[in-house]
């Protein structure tokens, strides 16, 4: 569960990116986050993985109260989350098998282990064939796909997908939320912070949309809109 | 999920993998390590052949107090016991004006034929610390019974001032050149750390924790402190190899007696691994600290 309660952040250079949110995703819920650029949801993806602290208010992860964690509790709590980024942000001297493996070393799973998840996850993003391609000799979809399964391979409680679909066509785009719509329905919780309005409006999900900081509108089931 | 503690294999493994994806860098910051390890050996080594000389002339030095030849043998066993109870006197040994005869013949086979009464009955006095010369000298002849004496003091305050200076010297350049490399090794794993700071944000963001990020850095830095203090031993050892084979042929210099090279090369291979490890750790541990507030 992720809970975000009167959350302001002002910046360092005296920016005020959030303005009192409030927002709850209970477990195992697919949330659309979307807003304009500069609106403030980066600056919430930041809040939720650690990498910024609130100025005020309170935000809960995966049972973590992030106002008074230790630094040393930060990896427990990023251990629950799986992170898609835009970019993919894949290793390229990695194959794809290494780049799940360097997730897996990370949080100290052995190699009897690997061997056992590694298959099975990328069998379900439809990788099983292309453990031993170099992400540049995949396509763009594929390598979101592997950037999907390095996010799931941890077994995260939830994932949270920054644009993952900003660099990719329709088609592409089409595939990976669908595959997020999938992981979802296994039981993970499911944040994705899109522009993406025709895609928004296909999945009928919860939409919360923020503008200027603030909160504007909190739908199930609901469209792109702000 | 089973989770495996300190993964030793992995670390090292990804220590060696990043000495290699950058060899220049960690060629060069190699070659520094090895260059201030040989000089700051050096300059240790002279300290230390210094001393050992040093410590052999203090061994042997002593001044001589000729009595007053008024003074009866009562007077002569109280003077001998007043001067052995003063500080920095290590021993005293009488020999009487007879005895300083013989050992002038003795010595001095075919030399000049000396009277008895030129030479003076005398005390010999061994002195424990150097630095303290003077002060025994000036305490011995302010003795009653003491009527003049000989003694080298200006030779042994050189002695001490050589000693002095070489110490802070090889002091002052085991600092400078300990910081130096410092500087280097700790450039040379921050760069490691940036070409590889995608790889740390992921790593991060997947929930590593900052030993786990840091290790394979620290083990980078060690290993590279660990090969250019071998590589420098190895060098150092040639070095002093051929400069003692150059002292002893020399025939000036036999003076100098410098100490083998077999009987300190396990000081010196444990300083410079001491000394390796801890350049190669320390500035790795500085240079990747920035890199882990993700």
């Amino acid at each position: 569960m992720i809970r975000l309660v009167g959350v302001y952040k002002e910046y360092d250079n005296g920016s005020k990116a959030l303005k009192g949110v409030d927002m709850k995703i209970d477990d195992g819920e697919f949330v659309f986050l979307v807003g304009p650029s500069g609106s403030g949801k980066s600056t919430i993806i930041k809040l939720i993985t650690a990498e910024e602290a609130a100025s005020e208010g309170q935000v809960i992860v995966n049972g973590y109260n992030l106002n008074n964690i230790r630094r040393w509790q930060i990896p427990f709590m990023r251990r629950t989350l799986g992170v898609v980024f835009q970019d993919f942000r894949l290793i390229e001297k990695k194959t794809v098998r290494q780049n799940l493996e360097f997730a897996m070393r990370v949080i100290g799973a052995g190699r009897k282990e690997m061997n056992k998840r590694i298959p099975y996850v990328l069998e379900l993003v439809g990788l099983g064939g292309k453990a031993d391609a170099y992400p540049n000799q995949l396509s763009g979809g594929e390598q979101q796909r592997v950037a999907v399964a390095r996010a799931l391979v941890n077994n995260p409680d939830t994932i949270i997908a920054d644009e993952p679909t900003g660099n990719l066509d329709p088609a592409r785009s089409l595939e990976i939320m669908t595959l997020l719509e999938r992981i979802n329905a296994m039981g993970t919780t499911m944040l994705v912070v899109t522009h993406e309005r025709e895609l928004v409006n296909r999945f009928s999900k919860r939409v919360v949309s923020i503008k200027d900081g603030s909160l504007i509108r909190d739908v199930q089931e609901g469209g792109y809109k702000l | 999920m089973k989770k495996r503690g300190f993964n030793l294999g992995y670390f090292i493994t990804e220590g060696f993998q990043s000495i290699f994806s950058h060899g220049l860098m960690s060629f060069a910051a190699v070659c520094m390590i090895v260059a201030c390890l040989i000089i700051m050996g050096s300059f240790s080594l002279l300290a230390v052949n210094a001393d050992e000389m040093l410590t052999k002339e203090e061994e042997k030095n002593e001044f001589f107090a000729y009595i007053d030849e008024s003074c009866g043998d009562e007077e002569i066993a109280r003077l001998t016991e007043q001067v052995r109870a003063l500080p920095n006197v290590a021993s005293v040994a009488f020999t009487s004006k007879e005895d300083a005869h013989d050992a002038w013949v003795e010595d001095h086979p075919g030399g000049i034929e000396l009277p008895v009464n030129v030479f003076r009955d005398r005390l010999s006095v061994h002195v424990v610390e150097l630095e303290l010369f003077t002060d025994t000298v000036n305490a011995v002849t302010a003795l009653p019974g003491v009527a003049d004496y000989s003694a080298h003091s200006e030779l042994a305050q050189g002695f001490v001032l050589v000693r002095h200076a070489a110490t802070i010297l090889a002091t002052v350049l085991v600092a400078i050149l300990a910081a130096v490399s410092l500087f280097i090794i700790s450039n040379t794993i921050r760069l490691a750390a940036f070409t590889r700071r995608e790889e740390i944000g992921i790593m991060k963001i997947c929930g590593a924790t900052d030993s786990f990020v840091r290790w394979p850095f620290i083990f980078e830095g060690l290993i590279l402190g660990l090969f250019g203090a071998v590589v420098a031993f190895l060098l150092q050892w040639g070095i002093y190899t051929l400069v003692m084979n150059a002292l002893a042929s020399s025939g000036v210099l036999t003076l100098f007696e410098m100490v083998p090279f077999a009987a300190i090369w396990l000081p010196v291979l444990g300083v410079f691994l001491l000394a390796g490890a801890l350049i190669g750790t320390v500035g790795s541990g500085f240079a990747i600290s920035r890199f882990l507030k993700v």
